[in-house]
């Protein structure tokens, strides 16, 4: 698979704050990636870079395999883009402003476009000023999804949505999905991301902590086991990678790194068991523990 | 009154924020009028001086059209009349500027939704932005009274009264436009209209008459500043027309306030069109700053019909005094007189002209930091081409304005279409290097680029007051519109046009290669 995005060593600094510091992030061709990170961790500045609104100041970017500042127009040819704040004229109606993108980018799909207006629910003929945060999401996302690009990036597109505009956006990307396109969601929503993405970024001040498919990163996390059981558990807290045990009587609580399960259900097994919960981790764990770490690290 | 409860920390909040415009703006406009004194005794420094000055402007139809008749031949009653006029728009300007600012831009922008939800009443804005602007104007009477007491108490308590008392009539006007329009810039083009129509009446008026008496100059506000006759036999009653004035418009501003929901307006959005035809970056531009064009436009057409209108009375009362008429000749007759006043006021629409392409070329600092010029570029458009179709407009537009301004004066005046075009089009130099400035700020220090304001203001100031002021040379050739040659009347000179030109194109494409090579702010 080609890359859609490649970005090493990223750096870019406003003054004195070091917004990006050394970033990674790869999208392969065809993928849906989330891009993740608590407030202010460099998020919207990576994907103003990919676009060629900043320039940063060391590292390699690469979009759709040139560079997006030297190349910007020839890349944006071929991108759509929804910012997470989207602002619109006040005199325009959401309808010229779709056109107005679409035909920026060489023409919308006049099907599609009609398509997702009735999708979205979007009254196109309002004016600027008049739509709430989430119709204005919606003038936005209907001139991406119209389009005809290879690559779409999207920054926090869906924090104004309704659940079922959420659900009706997930079908839209599972749609762009299947027409081979590539996606890159920003997102704080995070069983947003677990629904749609193949891959995610974590990045935390600036940096890349994490990223790979959802499997590899839940591989190193805890699962949660809470196991009733026929007689007293022991052995329990010699186990490696056991942490946070609760005994309570028969009832046993307890978090295990993934990797390590197989153990622990061996042991616990011993007893007998007579019920037994296991929660796989959530994305939301595995983010939280980014930022705690990070919150740790602050003090 | 749970109406006004929050009214105090707001109106801390606004002088806060305004910590940096009020200021400059009062003292622009205290030091214009401090500086006279010395300027006039300069100048006119006898009594023989003084009354044959007062003799010009009492023969002069175009001189009290421009500045306004005079009362007395003191150095306080010439520092009144010969700053009033300007020094009463200057106040109106920046009371408009600070209420818009505080009230409709707030509303637009979506903040005030904020403020309103807390424990704030209905009409706590308003009358904080109208307090604020109370602040700045009683500050600069504060200030022009102390300083104008060396030439007389009580003429000095006058103007410095009659100076707020403008500025406080175009705050309320703009509280009540405010509650009509949805779009701040709407608001304040409207009230910058009403204050147009202000200086035009007022000029009408004392075109007309001597002493100001004409109904017109009664319809001005400036026109009551001039008859509130500052070290002139003060008039004092004229006052309660000011504070009737003002009590009026805060009256409709405030049941007006108290009637509407809040960002809605009485001049409601209809609904657009559902399919858009537009499909460049320059017809974008084009769509957002057509109406702004078109309202310039239509001011400079009037206001050059009615100067060209008044420029055939300039040659009508020298005609009929003799001494007047012995001056002329002496000047080169009365066509040199004619032309003498038709290039004044050119030159004053060049000045004017520049402040729109000021404006127009900052829309693009205003597309960007509104984040509305990012998903613009993040589509196959290169930032030069977005930033050329803005551009074209301010320049191009700046050459519609000079052409609409010289067809107006050929419609007034009726003779010389030629010339009077001419005269017209050579301030475009001027006028582009000024925008070039502004293109340069915004591409070299977007953080600097509403500093391109400040330099067309002092530009302005040179223009207006500097050889009244007798200002050095030095200070005069700051502005580029002192090298330009005196048309119609003078002869042409190629030399500083074409520099003027060279320095404009450079200093656009200066801008152009800074904007290419910077961060977007956003």
């Amino acid at each position: 698979m080609t890359k859609a995005i490649t970005v090493a060593g990223l750096h870019k600094s406003f003054g004195r704050t070091h917004a990006l510091d050394g970033l990674d992030l790869d999208v392969e061709s065809g993928e849906v990636h989330g891009f993740l990170g608590p407030n202010g961790a460099g998020k919207s500045t990576t994907i103003r870079v990919l676009l060629g609104l900043l320039r940063a100041d060391s590292g390699a970017a690469q979009v759709l395999g040139r560079d997006p500042w030297k190349d910007a127009v020839e890349v944006h040819r071929r991108i759509a883009y929804v910012p997470g704040d989207v602002t619109l004229w006040r005199n325009l109606s959401g309808g010229e402003v779709i056109d107005l993108y679409g035909r920026l980018r060489g023409g919308l799909d006049a099907a599609r476009r009609a398509d997702l207006i009735e999708r979205f629910e979007l009254d196109p003929t309002k004016k600027g000023r008049t739509y709430s945060k989430g119709n204005r999401q919606k003038v936005a996302l209907v001139a991406a999804f119209a389009s005809d690009v290879d690559l779409l990036i999207l920054d926090e597109p869906t924090s104004g949505l309704d659940p079922l505009m959420e659900e009706v956006f997930q079908r839209c990307v599972e749609e762009e999905r299947a027409r081979g396109r590539t996606i890159l969601l920003s997102s704080h929503i995070l069983s947003e991301v677990e629904e749609l993405c193949d891959r995610v970024s974590i990045i935390r001040k600036g940096h890349t902590v994490e990223s790979g498919s959802l499997a590899d990163l839940r591989h190193l996390t805890r699962t949660s086991v809470t196991a009733e059981l026929a007689g007293a558990p022991n052995g329990l807290s010699h186990l490696p990678g056991v942490h946070d045990l609760d005994v309570q009587g028969r009832r046993v609580r307890l978090q295990v790194d993934t990797d390590k399960l197989d153990a622990v259900l061996k042991q616990l097994s011993e007893s007998g068991v007579r019920s037994l919960t296991s929660t796989p981790p959530t994305l939301e764990e595995l983010f939280l523990r980014h930022y705690q770490d990070d919150e740790v690290a602050a003090r | 009154m749970t109406s006004l409860v929050g009214t105090r920390i707001l109106l801390r909040f606004n002088l806060r924020r305004d910590r940096l415009m009020i200021p400059v703006w009062v003292a622009v406009n205290t030091l214009m009028v401090l500086s006279m004194p010395n300027t006039l005794k300069t100048l006119y420094g006898t009594p023989a001086e003084r009354a044959d000055l007062i003799h010009q402007v009492a023969t002069n139809a175009s001189f009290r059209a421009l500045i306004g008749p005079v009362f007395d031949d003191s150095v306080g009653a010439l520092t009144a009349w010969r700053v009033g006029v300007y020094a009463g728009v200057l106040a109106a300007v920046t009371s408009l500027l600070v209420v818009v600012r505080h009230t409709r831009d707030e509303e637009e922008s979506g903040r005030q939704e904020l403020i309103s939800s807390g424990a704030v009443g209905r009409r706590a804005s308003l009358t904080a932005a109208l307090l604020a602007a109370a602040v700045a104007n009683a500050v600069l009477a504060l200030l022009v009274v102390a300083g104008l007491m060396g030439q007389g108490a009580v003429g000095a308590l006058a103007f410095g009264l009659g100076l707020a008392a403008v500025g406080m009539v175009f705050a309320t006007a703009a509280a009540i436009v405010a509650q009509l329009t949805e779009s701040a810039r709407l608001a304040r083009g409207l009230t910058a209209g009403v204050l147009g129509a202000a200086f035009v009446l007022r000029a009408a008026g004392d075109s007309a008459t001597t002493d100001g008496s004409s109904v017109w100059t009664w319809l001005s506000p400036l026109g009551w500043l001039e008859n509130l006759r500052a070290y002139g036999g003060e008039r004092w009653w004229v006052l309660a027309l000011f504070a009737a004035a003002i009590a009026l418009q805060a009256a409709v501003a405030y049941g007006l306030a108290g009637r509407r929901d809040i960002g809605m307006s009485f001049l409601p959005t209809r609904p657009g069109p559902s399919v858009g035809r537009l499909g460049t970056a320059g017809a974008l531009a084009w769509r957002l700053q057509r109406g702004s064009v078109l309202g310039w436009s239509l001011a400079f057409f009037v206001v050059g019909v009615v100067y060209g209108g008044l420029t055939d009375g300039v040659a009508d009362i020298v005609g009929d005094n003799e001494s007047a008429r012995r001056i002329f000749e002496r000047m080169g007759g009365q066509s040199a007189l004619t032309n003498a006043f038709l290039a004044a006021m050119v030159g004053m629409m060049g000045l004017v002209a520049a402040l729109y392409v000021v404006g127009s070329v900052l829309r693009l600092y205003g597309e960007e930091t509104s984040g509305r010029a990012e998903p613009v570029l993040a589509n196959p458009v290169g930032r030069l081409r977005w930033a050329t179709g803005h551009l074209v407009i301010a320049f191009g537009g700046s050459v519609l304005l000079m052409l609409v301004t010289g067809l107006g004066f050929v419609v007034g005046y009726g003779k010389e279409a030629g010339p009077i075009l001419g005269a017209c089009l050579v301030q475009l130099p001027a006028v582009w290097v000024i925008g070039g400035l502004a293109v340069l700020l915004y591409g070299v220090l977007p953080r600097a680029a509403t500093a391109a304001w400040g330099v067309a203001g002092a530009v302005l100031l040179i223009g207006w007051v500097g050889p009244a002021l007798a200002a050095p040379q030095a200070v005069l050739d700051l502005s580029p519109f002192g090298h330009l040659p005196k048309l119609p009347g003078g002869g042409m000179e190629w030399g500083p046009v074409l520099v003027l030109l060279a320095l404009a194109v450079a200093l656009v494409a200066a801008g152009l290669a800074g904007l290419r090579r910077r961060d977007l702010t956003t």
